[in-house]
């Protein structure tokens, strides 16, 4: 039988591609993931012949699997279009690599597209279709705020629980605004103090807007093959070291303890598969839907210990020139946030790993870490990425 | 106090749980294997697997596990609270705490269970019990 450990450096992302972030003014989602994807593909120096395995997910199609196929004239031999929210394009690496290591296909492209911020769709109405289609009878008469209310119920716990306090929270948001100020392509890129944040509209208690992700439109894709037709490719491989995905619950109300995520399982996967540790990993490309996310992934994917995240952030520890480089395009804070985000701390993880992160770069980084977030703290799925040198 | 209905699935367990609210009865399931209690009703225990699932009174006593207040303008119908509640029987769920501003709805506070109507719907909430202010 094959291991997980087999897998590890089978396959590496050969390109990445955007499209469309900010503001798509007048263009579909489908056209900007095509965009996206059509940039990824030229980026491996592939042409779209030569796609045969796909993976996407939408947060409002039920067969998006297909609108993408058709859109983009595939005939994939390989499919997943596994729907777990946000992480959902960190969480199709694992099977991607296994279709690939198999020969069931040659190369995966992994695509997403959203225009949340300029759709004619309004967010209210979203939210009511929504509601129809999949009712939280235990939930909705409460009316949390989706879902924002969710994770303020996090914060507010881990608050209570270990003494964080919302300058802690503050200071995630203002590490991941001086990030987005070295990244000429983030959305947010006006100075911001802890001060701000902490006067800034208070959404739902502890949360601020920007203790909250921005809503953008984007799109982006990244293109996987397998490791020996990589070294053959024009881009700098980026390998798959480890890729690992956990899920305990849905809904907030169904979280066993609100400041333990299952991310310390997807974690302690992807690292095992890797073989590395917390302190071997250069960078951390972590999804901050909201402040309190950091926290949490930094305490449960071991850069410091269960209830010590607020303490491990203060004084710019994970901002520009801090100890730990964390979210380095800016994050969905300040960067770039389409709905689902794991598709672009993907994209920043590679760029990195490739040395193209220009003011933002890294110096030297041979190995990062991604990690996705899904639903309301739901689903976490762990990737770990490498230069050829971590091989 | 153990109520009745051996078969929670007939009707199905959702339809039950708010028949009883509907009656102004706050009802949950007590696995008939493993004795655990279940929130959300379902038709079978998440803990050991059986279908056996009955229905019970609990004691209505439980705990802020955590809070938030969500701040609407007061043309909106103004602020108003979110909780996370831990029962007695070890089962936490989403409701809100009603008799107290919201901003004073404290993790820890000590509440008891009510069935109010509100548009002709019943809806489970809690209140806090011991200091009342």
């Amino acid at each position: 039988m094959m291991t997980m450990k087999d897998l590890r450096g089978a396959v590496a992302i050969v390109g990445v591609g955007q499209a469309g972030c900010g503001e798509a003014h007048g263009r579909t989602e489908l056209e900007i993931l095509a965009e996206a994807s059509r940039l990824a593909v030229a980026d491996a120096g592939l042409s779209m012949k030569d796609i045969d395995g796909l993976t996407t997910a939408s947060s409002s199609s039920a067969m998006w699997g297909l609108n993408v196929v058709e859109y983009l004239g595939l005939r994939p031999r390989f499919v997943d279009s596994t729907m777990i929210g946000g992480s959902s394009f960190v969480a199709h690496m694992l099977p991607s690599m296994m279709a690939l290591a198999s020969g069931q296909c040659d190369a995966v492209l992994v695509c997403y597209g959203s225009t949340q911020r300029t759709a004619t769709l309004n967010r209210s109405a979203i939210k009511k279709a929504r509601r129809a289609l999949e009712p939280q009878p235990y939930e909705d008469p409460y009316e949390p705020l989706p879902p924002l209310t969710s994770y303020a119920l996090a914060a507010a716990r881990h608050m209570h629980q270990y003494g964080t306090t919302r300058e802690h929270l503050a200071q995630v948001a203002v590490a991941a605004r001086q990030w987005a100020q070295l990244n000429p392509d983030a959305f947010m890129r006006d100075p911001l103090t802890v001060d701000d944040v902490l006067k800034s509209r208070m959404v739902s208690d502890p949360l601020t807007v920007r203790d909250s992700c921005l809503v953008t439109d984007g799109a982006g894709a990244y293109v996987l093959v397998r490791a020996d037709r990589a070294r053959d490719l024009r881009r700098k491989p980026v390998y798959v070291l480890g890729s690992a995905t956990a899920m305990w619950h849905k809904q907030i109300s169904s979280m066993l303890d609100l400041t333990v995520t299952a991310a310390l399982e997807s974690g302690k996967r992807a690292y095992e598969m890797a073989g590395v540790t917390a302190k071997d990993i250069d960078v951390l490309e972590l999804y901050d839907a909201f402040t309190i996310n950091t926290l949490l992934f930094l305490e449960d994917l071991g850069f410091c210990k269960k209830g010590e995240g607020g303490a491990f952030v203060e004084g710019g520890a994970i901002a520009p020139g801090g100890r730990l480089a964390v979210n380095t395009n800016g994050g969905g804070l300040s960067c770039v946030h389409p709905g689902m985000y794991g598709m672009f701390i993907t994209i920043e993880a590679v760029r990195q790993l490739r040395g193209e992160g220009g003011r933002r770069q890294i110096p030297g980084a041979e190995l990062a870490l991604v990690h996705g977030n899904g639903g309301t703290l739901s689903s976490q799925s762990t990737a770990i990425l490498g230069s050829e040198n971590t091989l | 106090m153990n109520a009745s209905s051996e078969h929670p699935s007939n009707p199905g367990a959702q339809a039950t749980y708010f028949a009883y609210l509907a009656q102004g009865e706050f009802m949950i399931q007590r696995c008939g294997q493993c004795a655990k209690h279940v929130f959300y009703p379902r038709t079978l225990c998440t803990h050991c697997g059986s279908e056996r699932l009955q229905w019970v009174r609990p004691s209505g006593r439980g705990t802020v596990y955590s809070t938030s207040v969500v701040r609407k303008k007061k043309e909106e119908g103004g602020d108003y609270n979110v909780v996370l509640v831990d029962l007695e029987e070890d089962v936490r769920l989403m409701s809100r705490v009603d008799g107290i501003a919201p901003d004073r709805v404290a993790i820890g506070m000590p509440v008891q269970a009510k069935v109010v109507t509100e548009d002709g719907a019943a809806v489970l909430i809690f209140l806090t019990v011991g200091e009342q202010s």
